[in-house]
This record gives structure tokens, sequence and C-alpha cells, in this order.
């Protein structure tokens, strides 16, 4: 298993003609080339986080601030940061572009993985967060534009499901 | 000392500065004292204040930031300071009120009480200047000296368990957020 380069490349090139400057993450096997792009751009702040949540802190300041950006996180950090996301992101209208590595759907060798990957979209139709799932390089920067313009029209998080078929080769 | 009177202390210092309070007592007795535009009150999410606090920082580097914090809120974020010190951001200060108390919903005995040490998880998780203090002008002489070092900066104020009379504040949640951030965004880069 190797994580797809391209495909990473092609994300954060999408999340950087959004306009992004602040990355959030917290290092997943999926994201490590994104995190790594992150590092070593000298026009983007990346912020490597304790637990996921504070990431909506640090979201909710660059949004004060005038700056966009993304969070970069697993879908086991998705669900740990959902206080966050409630009593902070959408009570208080703050944008989140939600960048999730979707684990434990099918094709899912890590038995540690098939829960949080069972309830990640109900968790996110619970909460009435819009997503999409990318599952091919085609749509990439299509969904993460788009993703990005109605976070924030709608002053609220907005997530996207990268999968398997995309991110490993 | 009293959270009170510490944050008259320092109210006349904080014009020039963003400030995040936490939610609950350290919110309503600054809003008590007088709001101002340039004040954002967090009235959820505890633990995140010093979180949106690093993002503004990160965001807005010529600008002062000062997190009013409380030690419940703190205690459920304790990586804040892991993540505070990694970037270390020489425009933030932490500020943490300690009454050892979760005061607002009936007073139950936070573990700042029975021998948890917020200035020494700060210093052990990185943040070069931490400090604790139980005397008004030391806190007050802290305050002045740490807003101006180049970097992040821990002030751990021990204070009576006393809040305010009433907690109600006139302000909206989405009123107070509309007008800080226009507020941020109508000051000069330097």
């Amino acid at each position: 298993m190797a994580v797809s380069v391209k495909n990473s490349e092609l994300i954060y090139k999408s999340l950087k003609k959004c306009g992004v400057k602040i990355v959030s993450a917290l290092p997943e096997t999926w994201l490590v080339h994104l995190i790594r792009f992150s590092e070593e751009d000298p026009d983007m702040q990346l912020v490597r986080l304790a637990k996921e949540e504070e990431g909506v802190g640090i979201s909710a300041g660059a949004h004060f601030a005038g700056l966009k950006s993304a969070m970069l996180m697993q879908n086991h950090g998705f669900l740990a940061s959902v206080n966050g996301i409630v009593s902070l992101a959408q009570l208080y209208r703050i944008p989140l572009l939600m960048i999730i590595s979707y684990r434990g759907e099918m094709g899912e060798t890590d038995p540690w993985q098939t829960e949080g990957g069972l309830r990640t979209e109900s968790t996110l139709k619970a909460l009435d967060i819009p997503y999409d799932i990318i599952d091919s390089s085609e749509s990439v920067e299509k969904k993460i534009n788009k993703a990005a313009v109605l976070s924030e029209s709608s002053e609220r998080p907005v997530a996207l499901l990268i999968t398997r078929d995309l991110m490993v080769e | 000392m009293k959270r009170i009177d510490a944050l008259k202390r320092i109210y006349k210092l904080l014009d020039s500065k963003l400030i995040i309070t936490n939610m609950g007592a350290v919110a309503a007795e600054l809003y008590s004292l007088g709001h101002k535009k340039n004040f954002f009150y967090l009235e959820h999410s505890m633990g995140l204040a010093s979180s949106v606090g690093l993002g503004i920082a990160l965001s807005k580097p010529d600008i002062n930031v000062i997190v009013l914090d409380g030690d419940g809120s703190v205690l459920m974020n304790l990586g804040t300071f892991s993540t505070i010190a990694r970037y270390n951001p020489k425009n933030l200060t932490h500020i943490i009120f300690d009454n050892e108390s979760l005061l607002s919903v009936g007073g139950f005995p936070t573990a700042t009480s029975t021998g948890t040490n917020l200035k020494n998880i700060a210093l052990s998780s990185g943040i070069k200047f931490a400090y604790e203090t139980k005397d008004i002008d030391e806190f007050e002489s802290l305050f002045k000296k740490n807003i101006n070092i180049d970097n992040a900066s821990v002030i751990v104020s021990k204070v009576e368990a006393k809040g305010p009379e009433k907690f109600t504040m006139d302000l909206g949640l989405i009123e107070n957020k509309i007008e800080f951030k226009r507020h941020i965004n109508s000051l000069k880069e330097n």
C-alpha cells in the first residue's frame, strides 16, 4: 500500500486555489503527503494539533482574522471534534472546510477503523453537515471548490470524505 | 484575589488588543466592566478559547491576543499548551483564572483543588514563560511584562471561587462574532 502522491498533490493544489492559508492537522496515514506539502509551503501555516477539536478553534480564529482555513483529519478525528463543531462552528456560524480521510469503508483492512467508518456518514447527517465523497481524481478540484464556496457562503461546517480509491495506490 | 478585581487592573490595558474569554464568570465579569468591540466571549465549547486565540495570533502576528480562561475549561483541553508551545506565537498571552471550581454550574471542585498545577503543566508542555500568582499586584505586573515578550506566555491567577451576581449579557452570540470579526478586519496591518 502506498499513499497517492499525485492525488494528494491534486487535493493540496485545489485547497490553494480556494485561497486556504491555514491548515490544521493531526497525522493520519492517508494525510502524510498533504501535511508535508503544507509544512514545506512558505505561504501556508500548518498547525499540528494534539487533538482534532482544537482545529475548530484554530479555524474560528482564522475566520475572525479574515483567513480561509482547512482541517485535515481522519474520520475518528471528526468524531472527536463533534462538540467543537456544534458548540463553536455551528453555534457561531464559522465556516469549516473539513477534509476527512474515510477510514473503515469498503476495503478496510484495519479492524480498529471499522466502527468509525460505519458511523461517519450517519454522524455527518445527524449534525446537518453537508458532505460529499471524493473517490476519483477527476472530481477533486471541483468538489473541493464547491465545498469551500458553500462553507463560506453558509458560514457552516462542510465535509469532504476522501476515500481509499482516491488515496491508496 | 477576586477575579473581578484582577480584571479591573488590566481592563484599561486591553484596548489595542484582541480579547477572547471562555464562558461563564470570566465572560460575565469582563462584560460587566463595559463591553468593547475587541472582546469575544466564547459562550460554549469549553477548552477552545485558547485554540481560537492561537488561530487569531497566527493569522494576525502583529496584534496582541489575550485569552482570559478558567481552570475548568483548560482542564478540558490540556493539549492546547502543547500546540501553543510548538508555535510559540509571541503575541499570545493565556491568562487562566483558577478558582479550583466549576463555579458557574454550582461550584464543583476541579482537579486544581486536588493537586493539578496548570502552571507546571504549561511549563512541561513546552511553554517557556508560565507563572502562577495569588497576589493582585504581581498579577498586574506579570500581565504588563508578558504581553510584550517575544514568546507565548501563561499566567495562572489563583482567585476566589466567587462569581458575578448575574451571568446574563445583553449581547447576541452572532452579534458578538460579527462585531469582533469586523473590528479585526478594520485594524491596519503593521
